[in-house]
């Protein structure tokens, strides 16, 4: 890294929608043979800036210089033929169609991507149907794909997100290995231990502007969380992470009534799975890609029947025949996919309001004084920032989770299934969602928590179980599920003498 | 682009002045041909005499519409009411219309047993269902009976009380009312919208969507019926081609009155507007005796026109 | 599949119900009834499986009986064919067109083909207010009368099978081809993928004025006449011949084959119906159930596919 010519040099790129100021003005320089971050918290337009560099929209104001040259790119395509690899969050292959024809779509070699893929340790069969291929492998296809372009910038966007982390670090691999051929990486992440251990520098933004460029090695998180939140709300989150750190959240007593008991269910690729969850509980499920916390999640959200065993609600055992069966037990789901919780163009209130009217019963005239009184109390218990329009597709990720939480702090519950609540969203806000999570276990509800992050279950949990195969192959207590013991269980590889869940 | 950001926040306001413009428009070509003005409290009565029609099938259009989906079969629908209480009429006009509401209501039913329960594609089932319709009503039309249409039914189409307040406007306004309060303060309303804006949410909501579309392709097709009995009230007979020119135009209207076709988005206010604003459309086609094939071209051009400008707006407000 | 294996029993069940005895004759009515439906559901199978639909198919039939029932009744054979073919060239133009506006205005496909199946439906009115015209008489005997080789091939068939090689074949595997299933399997997919979605819109929707222009013309040479409302009941025909034919109504599944045994299945009912004496709106009744009954059991199908895995 010399005082070479910026690989890619950003400056004073802005973008509107309408009144709506997306991306103020940012500035960014990434220099040939390195691996940079770019951070920052939903809403402060580090996706809109990917946008804008990948040519799926186009900019208010700004300029985009490649290699000296400044360019304008004006689609997808567009910025491939510039050098400028991107890999999206959403695989970029058409599901009706084979590998080998998604490839032919593009103009890509398939030999070449085959190449790129075995170079991965990966072998894929390029007859299949794209929507036959699991995700993480789709990603990797994508991933191959854009490497066999020989791009100067490879464009990174949360690629890691469920990804399993053998996947993630042959990611990480290849990334090193761009950067020894002086070629480069812009890395898109939320989450900051992967920005310490792999990355050369990181741009934050924050506000619609880029508010600094850092070596994540020798700063740290803190110093990046610091920069996306900003002085003030960074000390306020400071203190309120040493009050989650000293807070004892006091489990309940191991005698009480269970909230929800799984008694040998077989569904998928679940084989015999027990627990029980008590209210006041947090309990965490700990799994690998594909392990079968999928179909756990499912059955007990009502989406599907089990194939033998039983699922007891409060002792009643629980027949689903539809999502509706569950809600009516009390039995709720928070998904990781917002797209599969909310009516992005009905407004804040009436996706609060909403499994109110999920049934006959409740279609008659709307008591709008109570409708508001409880959209209300839910939208300041989870601190939901409203401003953004009325339409729920306006709001940032953060607050739009939020949103999907508080449908069910104003319809109630008892059991809430969180499947991975914290999925791309930024850290301020990840941290309010486990207060609100402990907050809503004091009240006496009882949560199951998924993550693919395994840093959130000591901050969250009470007990955490791991999945592998789809049994449970470890029961471990919530300040003892450092990521060391999670991924040894998750893998499969228990000692004797490791307990089984209850 | 001032223009365009007041259409976005008022897009009611800017319907009405295109019907006002219209208006006023057709009032100046009456008046250059020699006819008269047509801005005359007689011209305005008729117009909404006509609407009627129009706007009842395209309240139950506006429901479809709202889930997403399509009602093809509103026309024949219509005409099956007009049929049964022609077929009926010499019971007395209670028997009538009410067989003729039972009719439209198990039509509907259908409809929605074929989208919501055996999810048909809504634009094939209506469509299929619309030609079942037809071939069994020309079947029954060649059998004998005595065709009348009470006297009560034609009052109601196609008279006015007060001079000039059309009787059919008792029954659209009750209706308007009920459907826009209910889209806004009911909960079937806010399922409705949801079912439309996110099927799969509202699935993991908890609401049954079979529910909620057999509810929806019912009431379009007992609205349906209703605009058959004012249509046969009008014409005082009915024949097979009753309810046809009106099929088109109700989707039409629905959709110049910014209700999206994907469903989640709009209401009935604005249909309402769209079809007053197709019904002046055709008063100054039939008046500038344009021929069939010029009144078709410009038709389909305005209600292109309409939904283009309809198109921007909401676009431009993302 | 399946539309095949209904057109075959249905076809044994045909042999059955012939009063004479059954021959190349009948197979050469068939053919000549099924035509423009088998055109018209090749033009509608492509915008489908693009992700769109168009309402105006049975419009640009009808605009191009009419015309070219004016335009060939003077013309000797080869004269007839050139201008059929700019016809077609010029048909293609218009469905562009429409794609242009679909794109441009960013209206939804089914409200513009809606809003071109009344333009191009007056248009036609323009041209002939009420049946005339006519076509030479060689031009219509290539649909009518010929046949290939065998008397059992008429030469209807090879002019469909003809336009599928020429029109289709060689498009549907390369990147322009795949680029329309790719749009109506995922657009938000296919545009990260870099493929130019916009174009990719207009070209299905020429593709559709290209094949429905053919299915009018076919229609000029079947009936030597033109009328203007000739081609009403081919919209929502092509529509239910694309589904019967295994096109997904959501995109990126299907193609052409199908569509037109299909085709041929909905005429064949109608054939048999009238043989069998059943009154032409009974038939229409019974048409319409086929057709619910058919997408019902089929959607059920995929479903328990669904379940399964």
């Amino acid at each position: 890294m010399t005082g070479s010519t910026p690989l890619l040099d950003v400056r004073g790129l802005a973008k509107s929608y309408g009144p709506v100021v997306a991306l103020r003005s940012a500035d960014l320089q990434v220099v040939p043979g390195e691996v940079h971050a770019l951070l920052g918290a939903n809403g402060a337009g580090k996706s809109t800036l990917v946008k804008l560099l990948t040519g799926v929209v186009s900019a208010d104001a700004g300029t985009v210089s490649l290699a000296g040259h400044p360019v304008r790119v004006a689609s997808p395509a567009a910025s491939a033929r510039l050098g400028l690899a991107p890999v999206f969050q959403d695989p970029a292959l058409v599901p009706d169609l084979t590998v080998a024809q998604n490839m032919r779509l593009t103009g890509t070699d398939p030999e070449a991507v085959r190449r790129e893929l075995n170079e991965l340790d990966l072998d894929v069969d390029f007859s299949e149907q794209a929507r036959d291929v699991p995700l993480p492998l789709l990603r990797m296809i994508d991933l191959a794909r854009a490497l066999a372009r020989r791009p100067e910038l490879l464009l990174l966007d949360e690629i890691t997100a469920a990804l399993p982390s053998d996947l993630a670090e042959r990611v990480f691999t290849v990334m090193a290995g761009l950067r020894e051929n002086g070629r480069s990486v812009l890395f898109i992440t939320h989450r900051l231990k992967e920005v310490t251990a792999t990355c050369d520098r990181a741009t934050i933004l924050r506000d619609g502007g880029a508010v600094a460029t850092i070596d994540p090695r020798e700063r740290g998180e803190e110093a990046i969380v610091g920069y996306m939140l900003g002085p003030e709300a960074a000390h306020a989150a400071a203190e309120a992470a040493q009050k989650d750190a000293s807070a004892v959240h006091a489990p309940p007593p191991a005698d009480s009534a269970a909230a929800l008991e799984v008694d040998s269910v077989t569904v998928g690729r679940v084989q015999d799975v027990s627990f029980v969850l008590r209210p006041g509980e947090i309990l965490g499920i700990a799994a690998l890609e594909g392990q079968g916390q999928g179909e756990l999640f499912d059955v007990l959200s009502g989406q599907r029947t089990p194939e033998s065993g039983e699922i007891r609600i409060a002792g009643r055992p629980l027949r689903t025949r539809h999502p509706y069966d569950a809600i009516r037990a009390g039995v709720v789901l928070v998904p990781a996919d917002r797209l599969q919780a909310l009516l992005p163009q009905r407004s804040v209130r009436e996706n609060v309001a909403a499994p109110r009217y999920n049934r006959v019963g409740r279609w008659g005239a709307i008591n709008m004084r109570d409708e508001g009184r409880r959209v209300r109390q839910a939208v300041d218990a989870l601190q939901i920032d409203v401003r953004a329009g009325r339409q729920v597709r306006r709001l940032s990720g953060g607050n739009q989770q939020k949103v999907t939480i508080a449908r069910w702090l104003a319809s109630g519950f008892r059991t809430m299934l969180c499947f991975d609540p914290t999925r791309g969203i930024d850290v301020g806000t990840k941290r309010q969602i486990y207060g609100l999570l402990r907050q809503l276990a004091d009240d006496g509800g009882a949560i199951l928590f998924f993550s693919s992050e395994l840093t959130e279950f000591p901050l969250v949990c009470d007990r955490v179980l791991t999945l592998f195969g789809g049994r449970i192959t470890a029961e471990l207590p919530g300040q003892a599920a450092d990521e060391a013991s999670l991924l040894r269980a998750m893998h499969g590889l228990v000692e004797a003498g490791d307990g089984e869940a209850a | 682009m001032k223009v365009q950001r007041l259409a976005e926040d008022n897009p009611a306001a800017v319907l009405t002045v295109v019907f006002i413009l219209l208006f006023v428009a057709t009032d100046i070509v009456n008046r250059a041909q020699g006819d008269g003005a047509f801005l005359t409290l007689k011209q305005i009565s008729t117009t909404f005499l006509y609407a009627a029609v129009l706007g009842l099938m395209s309240a139950g259009q506006t429901l479809v519409m709202l889930t997403g989906g399509v009602d093809l079969s509103v026309a024949t629908t219509a005409t099956a009411g007009a049929f049964t209480v022609s077929r009926f009429g010499t019971h007395g006009s209670g028997t009538a219309i009410v067989l003729a509401l039972a009719v439209g209501l198990a039509i509907g039913l259908v409809n929605g047993i074929g989208i919501g329960v055996f999810r048909v594609n809504a634009l094939i089932m209506t469509l299929g269902i619309s030609t079942i319709t037809l071939g069994y009503l020309t079947v029954a039309a060649q059998k004998q009976f005595t065709a009348l249409v009470p006297n009560f039914v034609v009052t109601l189409g196609s008279e006015r009380f007060l001079t000039y307040i059309p009787y059919d406007l008792l029954v659209w306004a009750p209706v308007a009312a009920v459907i826009i309060l209910g889209l806004r303060y009911a909960g079937l309303g806010r399922a409705i919208y949801a079912v439309g804006d996110n099927p799969v949410a509202s699935r993991l909501g908890g609401i049954r969507v079979w529910q909620v579309l057999l509810v929806v392709y019912a009431l379009c097709g007992a609205l349906s019926a209703v605009a058959g009995i004012l249509l046969v009230g009008f014409n005082n007979a009915a024949d097979l081609g009753i309810g046809s020119p009106f099929l088109l135009p109700s989707v039409a209207a629905v959709v110049i009155g910014g209700t999206s076709i994907f469903g989640g988005l709009g209401g009935y206010a604005g249909t309402i507007l769209g079809a007053l604003i197709l019904t002046v459309l055709d008063s100054l086609l039939t008046i500038l005796n344009a021929s069939q094939a010029v009144r078709q071209m410009i038709y389909g051009t305005i209600v292109l026109a309409l939904a283009a400008i309809y198109a921007r707006a909401t676009a431009g407000a993302e | 599949m399946g539309a095949f294996a209904l057109l075959f029993v249905l076809v044994l069940y045909w042999r059955t119900q012939t009063a004479a005895r059954w021959g190349p004759f009948d197979v050469q009515s068939l053919a000549i009834d099924a035509l423009p439906l088998c055109f018209a559901a090749c033009g509608q199978a492509i915008v489908i499986l693009s992700g769109g639909i168009d309402l105006s198919v049975g419009s640009m039939m009808s605009l191009v009986n009419v015309v070219s029932a004016r335009a060939l009744l003077h013309l000797s054979f080869r004269d007839a064919l050139l201008v059929s073919l700019l016809i077609v060239a010029g048909a293609a133009l218009v469905g562009a067109f429409t794609g242009l506006l679909i794109v441009v205005t960013r209206v939804a496909d089914i409200i513009v083909t809606l809003a071109m199946l009344f333009v191009l439906g007056g248009a036609a009115l323009a041209v002939l207010e009420v049946p005339g015209g006519g076509a030479p008489i060689r031009y219509q005997n290539l649909v009518t009368l010929d046949t290939l080789a065998t008397k059992w091939a008429p030469s209807a068939i090879g002019v469909l099978l003809g336009a599928y090689v020429v029109l289709w074949v060689p498009v549907r595997r390369t990147r322009v081809g795949l680029s329309l299933y790719a749009i109506g399997s995922s657009r938000s997919a296919a545009y990260l993928a870099g493929v130019n979605v916009p174009r990719s819109r207009i070209v299905a929707y020429a593709y559709s004025g290209a094949f429905a222009a053919l299915g009018g013309l076919a229609l000029t040479a079947a009936s030597g006449l033109g009328d203007p409302n000739s081609g009403t009941i081919y919209t929502l025909n092509s529509v239910a011949a694309v589904v019967l034919g295994g096109v997904s109504l959501l995109g990126g599944v299907g193609g052409l084959i199908g569509p037109i045994a299909a085709a041929f299945v909905l005429t064949l009912v109608k054939t048999l119906m009238i043989l069998k004496g059943v009154d032409q709106n009974w038939a229409q009744v019974i048409q319409g159930a086929l057709i619910v009954l058919v997408v019902m059991i089929g959607g059920l199908a995929v479903r328990q596919k669904g379940k399964g895995s």
